[in-house]
């Protein structure tokens, strides 16, 4: 089964790139610009995992990671934060936050899609 | 019993040899004198010694004693005693009053009687001119008699000239005076510095005092065992002759008992209070023990000096009783008769010592009393006296004694000239000594009375003083025909009570006493009653307690010693502490102890503790402890040392106010330097802040280019329309980057200041009109209408051209990205705004800025993106353009409705000499510029 990806960034530019090297290794995208849209379209696309920018306008990325994490809903749902600020207390601010995974922007591709990929490989023993 | 029946007659000596003996003699005292002051300064000093110091304070038999105490034995036999019987219980009492005096003066460093009273009543420098000015005063008339003592001694032994005199130069006693001026100034006036000791002088007042005693012997003994066969004898010889050889106190010229005992007390006091006898007793004291020395040598002096004046008194009455010889002349006039020219002249010489003797001190004494209670202080008050050394100010003051001895010798000349003829030497003196005497209230009372106040010193003196002159002073210049002398007998305007010498009608009392014991009673009561009124407080208490309590501690009082009471406690405590806060604190002590008031403390351990913790936040502990430990230890160094220890704190104590202000002063500087580390703090988060939005600004654009060129590296088969969007993505967001790196450069350099400028006086309309051509391309491309109104004949202003530009550009580019495309207009204005300023305007009628980002526009990378449309900006331009027009002396704002657009305005200031010129061009009124 295709695996979904909510890609959140308020750059055209970074999504335009995701969307393309998200698609092209086979998932089903869905993309958002700014905190709000993150969450309709979570509630709608109910993705297995969100590429999410910190820095946004409306809501930014702990804070949309912080309302993820306390729906059950979203229980499964795996988050990467994307930032563009490489300082340590962020990083360690968005796993407190319950994130998966954090990655600094700019990252190679390949680092990315080898983390998406683990995140969303079903846990060993689960099935 | 040879030649008593001799005429007062004799073969006066040559003039030239009187001369001649005299300033022979005075030549001798200046070797003395000399000689005492190298010795000193070879560290052999000549009057540290008891018995100089005894003979020093001789100086208080004067010429009124050497000629005139005969005088007075020949006319009213023993009453020429009270004056010394007055010194010599004083003497005999020197351990109560000389003693504490002595104390006192060396503790607070006192340079005279009037310095002394002054410093009792809270270093009152009023209180002092006037007592130094009332001495003064008081003592002219007692060294006018010195020196008429000198003219009469010589025109007994020279003869009365008989010639008229040919002129005031001729008078000897003149010349006398002025060689006494020198020698005053010479040895009177060594040191500014009191507690430096006249060595010269004293040594030479001691010399004198031996002088005139052996003078006055060898006169008496030749008189009492060579012309009669003994003192017994001239008694007897005169008994036979009068009657009665030596009469009754009672029986002399309606004298009383009474009369006698005001006498002694009025000698006593005058003995003490004199400005020479305190000058020689205290000042020059060198050390204390030497005063219980002289407590009987003094004495012993003064029974030698008298021993023999009843004899030569009665044998001069023998000799020349028949004739109308003054009996003050005796003394010279015995030897005389009897052809003992050298006699004559050795008892000359004793009278010329006892004269110059009191004149050189009392000279002194008086000079350094108005110089410093009247000179000095206007002098230093004065600025140019800053800028003087040490030196220069002591050779000036030093001067100025110098000057007032002069003027002293001067005015006793001057008064020996009005009135010097019509008065007896006795009463001459009599009347300096009820003057002096006037002090005695304030400054004995002050040594002994605690509730003595400066008010109370003040009043009694003043009191004294008046009654002192209108009946003794008056009446001996009516006497000597200043004015007419019927009043002083009728009392003026014949207001009977108010007779000078019978004041309040009340009789039977001689002049002189009547005087006295008005004056000083009526100064005494003045004293305590005003004292009692107006009761010293504050510092003026502490002098009082420091007088009255010097005593105390030494000596041989043993309540003192190790057993201080709270009250000695609180004393030190106040002087460090002062006096509210020592109150307020021994209170508070007393509550935590539950006393009901501080009087139920006592000194214990646990007050001790206490004192020592407060006086160490004073002084430090060190210094607190030594300070207790000196008032309580049993074997208590003298109250000298404890005074010493606390004139030291005190300094510490003034050290330590500096250093309380020197340290409010850090704490000033460390508060500004909290400020600054704050600010400086902030400005770091802030350099943080900014570096890490630039990081991001840096990243977000790197974040696109690696991922779009990872793609096309790993996908060299990807479409050629991708492969082309990408490409250009990666061109843009590199044009991005670069932009933004020129922007924080840009930024960087603004603020760190190190920026080039050019300013210039510059056409704001050229400059617009350059900016519109550069960006009409790109408003035509999106089809937005530039609205351009510029008023004409505006004024250059004084900005940097490029930078003017570059502002102008970024906020055009600002609004054309904002502005819908096909529909935006861009209305660019400009115009005088206010005296000095050139305003430009741009509008755009784009979404504008929302109320809550107003504040922040331009503030670094504050973009307003609340649109999900972001504008390509790199979040710098605002901020560099507030930073460029605020740096060129304008100012920048917005002005904005949300939904219909913002307006930006900037301002610039007029070039020097625009602002009031007349714009007068004349160009269009507007540039219909629309596009």
């Amino acid at each position: 089964m295709t695996k979904k990806i909510l890609v959140v960034d308020d750059e055209e530019n970074i999504l335009i790139s995701l969307e393309f090297l998200l698609r092209r290794a086979g998932y089903a995208i869905a993309l958002a610009r700014d905190g709000d849209e993150a969450l309709a379209q979570a509630e709608r696309f109910s993705p297995d995992l969100i590429l999410l920018d910190v820095m946004m306008p409306k809501k930014d990325g702990y804070e949309v990671c912080h309302l993820l994490r306390q729906d059950p809903r979203y229980e499964r749902c795996k988050i990467v934060l994307l930032t563009a600020k490489g300082r340590d207390i962020d990083r360690a601010k968005g796993l407190a936050l319950g994130a998966d995974d954090y990655l600094t922007k700019p990252f190679a591709t390949r680092e990315l899609l080898e983390r998406v990929e683990r995140l969303l490989a079903p846990a060993p023993g689960a099935a | 019993m040879l030649g008593a029946e001799s005429a007062a007659s004799w073969q006066p000596l040559p003039a030239w040899l009187a001369a001649a003996v005299a300033f022979g003699y005075l030549f001798l005292l200046f070797a003395v004198a000399y000689h005492a002051d190298r010795q000193a300064r070879l560290g052999r000093s000549w009057i540290d010694a008891g018995w100089v110091y005894a003979l020093s304070i001789a100086v208080y038999c004067t010429a009124w004693t050497y000629f005139g105490s005969v005088g007075r034995a020949a006319s009213s036999g023993l009453w020429f005693l009270p004056i010394y019987l007055g010194p010599t219980l004083v003497m005999l009492l020197a351990a109560v009053v000389v003693r504490r005096m002595v104390r006192v003066a060396k503790q607070w460093r006192i340079t005279s009687v009037s310095d002394f009273i002054a410093t009792r009543y809270g270093r009152a420098a009023g209180l002092g001119r006037f007592v130094s000015l009332f001495v003064f005063v008081g003592v002219v008339p007692y060294v006018a008699l010195q020196l008429k003592a000198i003219s009469f001694a010589f025109d007994v032994l020279t003869g009365v000239p008989t010639a008229p005199v040919p002129g005031w130069w001729a008078d000897r006693s003149l010349w006398v005076a002025a060689v006494l001026v020198v020698f005053a100034a010479l040895f009177g006036t060594r040191h500014l510095d009191v507690t430096e000791r006249h060595e010269g002088l004293v040594a030479a007042i001691a010399f004198e005092s031996v002088v005139k005693l052996g003078a006055f012997l060898l006169l008496g003994a030749w008189v009492s065992f060579i012309v009669f066969s003994s003192p017994g004898a001239i008694v007897e010889a005169a008994q036979a002759r009068f009657g009665t050889a030596i009469p009754p106190i009672d029986a002399v010229g309606g004298l009383q008992y009474g009369d006698w005992a005001v006498m002694i007390v009025l000698a006593g006091l005058a003995f003490l209070l004199l400005p020479r006898q305190f000058q020689v007793m205290v000042v020059e004291n060198v050390r204390e023990g030497h005063v219980e020395r002289a407590a009987w040598q003094f004495p012993a002096y003064l029974v030698l000096i008298n021993l023999l004046v009843l004899p030569v008194a009665l044998a001069g009455r023998l000799f020349f009783g028949d004739s109308q010889l003054d009996p003050d002349t005796y003394v010279l006039a015995l030897p005389l008769a009897q052809g003992q020219s050298l006699l004559a002249l050795l008892v000359f010489v004793g009278g010329i010592s006892a004269a110059t003797s009191m004149v050189i001190v009392e000279s002194v004494a008086v000079a350094t009393m108005i110089c410093n209670d009247w000179v000095a202080p206007w002098w230093v008050r004065r600025r140019q006296v800053a800028a003087l050394g040490h030196a220069e100010i002591a050779s000036t003051l030093l001067w100025v004694r110098r000057v007032v001895i002069a003027a002293v010798l001067a005015c006793g000349y001057g008064y020996y000239r009005l009135t010097g003829e019509s008065f007896a030497l006795v009463s001459i003196g009599l009347i300096s000594f009820a003057a002096v005497a006037q002090l005695a209230p304030a400054a004995l009372g002050g040594l002994f009375w605690a509730g003595g106040s400066r008010t109370g010193a003040a009043a009694g003196i003043l009191t004294g003083a008046l009654v002192w002159g209108y009946t003794l002073m008056l009446p001996s210049l009516a006497r000597s025909g200043w004015f007419e002398a019927h009043w002083v007998e009728a009392g003026p305007w014949g207001i009977a009570w108010l007779q000078p010498e019978r004041l309040f009608g009340v009789q039977g009392m001689a002049p002189l006493t009547a005087s006295v014991v008005w004056s000083l009673g009526l100064n005494t009561l003045v004293y305590v009653l005003v004292s009692l009124v107006f009761a010293p407080r504050g510092e003026q208490a502490q002098w009082a307690r420091r007088f009255v309590r010097v005593d105390a501690a030494a000596g041989s009082g043993g309540a003192w010693r190790g057993r201080v009471d709270v009250a000695a406690a609180a004393e030190v405590m106040a002087r460090f502490l002062g006096e509210e806060r020592t109150r307020e604190l021994l209170a508070s002590h007393a509550r935590e102890r539950g006393l009901a008031s501080p009087d139920a403390l006592e000194v214990d351990a646990a007050f001790v503790r206490f004192a020592e913790t407060m006086l160490a936040g004073a002084i430090g502990g060190a210094a607190a402890r030594l300070v207790l430990e000196t008032l309580l230890e049993e074997t208590s160094p003298s109250f000298d040392d404890v005074m010493h220890v606390l004139d030291e704190a005190n300094q510490i104590r003034t050290y330590s106010r500096m250093l309380e202000e020197k340290s409010r002063a850090l704490e000033e500087a460390t508060r500004r330097l909290q400020e600054a580390n704050e600010k400086l703090t902030e400005l770091d988060r802030l350099k943080d802040e900014f570096i890490s939005a630039v990081t991001h600004e840096l990243r977000t654009p790197l974040t696109s280019i690696r991922a779009l060129a990872e793609i096309l590296a790993d996908d060299p088969d990807l479409p050629r329309d991708d492969r082309l969007r990408f490409y250009r993505i990666i061109v843009r967001e590199c044009e991005r980057l670069t932009r933004l790196v020129n922007q924080v450069l840009d930024l960087a350099k603004l603020e760190s200041g190190h920026g080039q400028w050019h300013p210039e006086a510059l056409e704001v309309r050229a400059l617009l009109q350059e900016a519109i051509e550069a960006i009409a391309p790109l408003a035509k491309e999106k089809e937005v209408r530039l609205e351009v109104s510029l008023a004409s004949g505006l004024p250059p202003v004084w900005a940097d051209r490029d930078r003017v530009v570059q502002v102008i550009l970024n906020l055009l580019n600002n609004a054309l990205k904002f502005v819908p495309a096909g529909t935006g207009i861009i209305e660019i204005r400009a115009g005088r705004q206010g005296e000095g300023e050139v305003a430009v305007h741009i509008a755009d009628n784009g979404p504008g800025i929302p109320p809550e980002f107003l504040p922040y526009v331009f503030e670094r990378f504050r973009q307003a993106r609340s649109d999900a449309t972001k504008p390509a900006g790199t979040g710098l331009g605002l901020a560099i353009c507030k930073r460029i027009v605020e740096h060129m002396g304008g100012r920048i704002w917005v002005e904005s409705v949300p939904g219909k657009g913002a307006k930006f305005t900037f301002t610039l200031p007029l070039a020097a000499g625009a602002a009031h010129e007349d714009g007068g061009r004349n160009d269009d009124e507007e540039d219909p510029g629309g596009r």
